[in-house]
C-alpha cells in the first residue's frame, strides 16, 4: 500500500497535454489549479526549466481545481479543456495563468479566441459541460496519486515535496538526469 | 464512553492497526459535539496542526475535494486540531469545508494525546491520519512529515479496501 509518499496513479500517455519529447529522460507532471497564486508562481518557474532543460524535459499538465478555494477554478480548467479539443491548449493554459484574477466566463472566453480557437464552438462544449468528465478525471488521479496542494508536481512518477522554487526544482531535476 | 487514558498508558507514536480506536466526544462548534461512538460506519480522522496555516489548508482542502470519493464508501471525515471551536468555525467557513472540524483544545490535546499524534514540544497535533473500519477499529495510520501535507491517497485506498 502507498503510505502517503505519493505516486503518479496515472501514467503519462496519449490522451495527456504535453510539450517535450515523448523519450525525454525528465518528466514533469504539473496538477495545477488556474485560480491557485501559487501556480501562478510557478507558471514561470515551469517555462523558465523548459528553457534550461529543453530536449530533457517533458511537461505534462493536469488539471486539479480546488473549487472549495477558488471559485473559477473548474470553469477555466473545463474551458482549457474545450480548447484543447481544437489544438490550441498550451495557447489556452498560458492566458488563463497571465490572467489570473480575470477567470469570469466571458473572459474564457475571449482568451478561447486569442488562443486560435473557435468561441463559438468552445461556447457550445462548454454549455454541454462536454469536458467536465475530463477535468473530473484529473482530479481523481491527482488525489489518487497523492496530490498534497497546488501545484503538486511529480517528477518521473514521484511526488515533489521539496521547495519548487526554481533553484532548487532544477537542482533536483540536474540530479535526477545525473543519476541518469 | 471509555475513560481518558492515564498518561502512563499513553501511546508513544499514532495507534497501528487493530487498535480500538479511544473514543471521543468533542466540540465542533460551541454548543455541538461529535461523539464517535455515537457514529456509525468507517471514520477518517484528520489531525492536522493549526487552522490557518498554509499546509493544512492545502491538506484539508484535498480532502475536500475527495469528498465525495470518501462519500461513495462511506467514510466519514473529521479534522482534528487544538484550535477552538470558534477558530473552526471560521476556518472551515473560509474554506468551504463540508466536514466537521473538532476542537480537541479543552482539555488541550487530550484527543490527540489518546491517539499518539500529539507534540508535546509544540502544543499541537501531529499531522496524522486514521482510517477506522465499521467497528472503530483502527485499519491504517499514517504520520506525515510536519511540514508536509498527506495527500489522500493513502487514507482512500486504505478505506477501499475495508471489508
Amino acid at each position: 500500500m502507498n503510505e502517503g509518499g505519493g505516486r503518479l496513479a496515472i501514467p503519462v500517455g496519449a490522451d495527456d497535454h504535453a510539450q517535450g519529447p515523448d523519450d525525454a529522460a525528465i518528466t514533469l507532471v504539473e496538477y495545477g489549479d488556474y485560480e491557485c497564486p501559487y501556480c501562478g508562481q510557478a507558471f514561470p518557474i515551469v517555462q523558465e526549466l523548459q528553457r534550461v532543460f529543453a530536449e530533457s524535459l517533458r511537461l505534462v499538465f493536469r488539471n486539479l481545481p480546488l473549487s472549495n478555494v477558488h471559485p473559477h477554478a473548474e470553469g477555466a480548467a473545463e474551458a482549457a479543456e474545450a480548447v484543447a479539443l481544437q489544438g490550441r491548449f498550451w495557447a489556452m493554459h498560458d492566458l488563463l495563468y497571465q490572467h489570473q484574477r480575470e477567470l469570469r466566463a466571458e473572459s474564457l472566453l475571449k482568451y478561447a479566441e486569442e488562443a486560435g480557437a473557435d468561441a463559438t464552438q468552445v461556447a457550445e462544449v462548454l454549455a454541454r459541460r462536454g469536458t467536465r468528465a475530463r477535468v473530473e478525471n484529473d482530479l481523481e488521479g491527482a488525489l489518487r496519486s497523492g496530490a498534497n496542494g497546488t501545484p503538486t508536481f511529480f517528477v518521473n512518477g514521484s511526488r515533489y515535496d521539496q521547495s519548487w522554487d526554481f533553484d532548487t526544482l532544477r537542482e533536483f531535476i540536474q540530479a535526477e538526469l545525473d543519476r541518469g | 464512553m471509555s475513560s481518558p487514558p492515564k498518561s502512563g498508558d499513553l501511546p508513544a507514536g499514532p495507534l497501528q492497526p487493530g487498535t480500538a480506536a479511544p473514543d471521543f466526544s468533542l466540540p465542533e462548534t460551541p454548543d455541538q459535539r461529535v461523539t464517535l461512538s455515537e457514529l456509525r460506519g468507517p471514520v477518517v480522522l484528520i489531525f492536522y496542526p493549526a487552522d490557518w496555516s498554509p499546509v493544512c489548508g492545502d491538506e484539508l482542502s484535498m480532502f475536500q475535494a475527495a469528498s465525495a470519493m470518501f462519500a461513495r464508501h462511506g467514510g466519514q471525515l473529521l479534522g482534528v486540531s487544538v484550535d477552538g471551536p470558534w477558530s473552526h468555525i471560521a476556518f472551515r467557513a473560509s474554506r468551504k469545508l463540508g466536514f466537521p472540524l473538532l476542537a480537541d483544545s479543552h482539555p488541550k490535546g487530550q484527543v490527540s494525546r489518546a491517539y499518539g499524534v500529539y507534540r508535546a514540544a509544540d502544543g499541537t497535533s501531529e499531522r496524522g491520519l486514521f482510517v477506522l473500519d465499521q467497528a472503530h477499529r483502527v485499519a491504517w495510520s499514517y504520520l506525515s512529515p510536519i511540514g508536509i501535507s498527506p495527500g489522500v491517497d493513502g487514507a482512500l485506498q486504505a478505506l477501499e479496501a475495508l471489508k
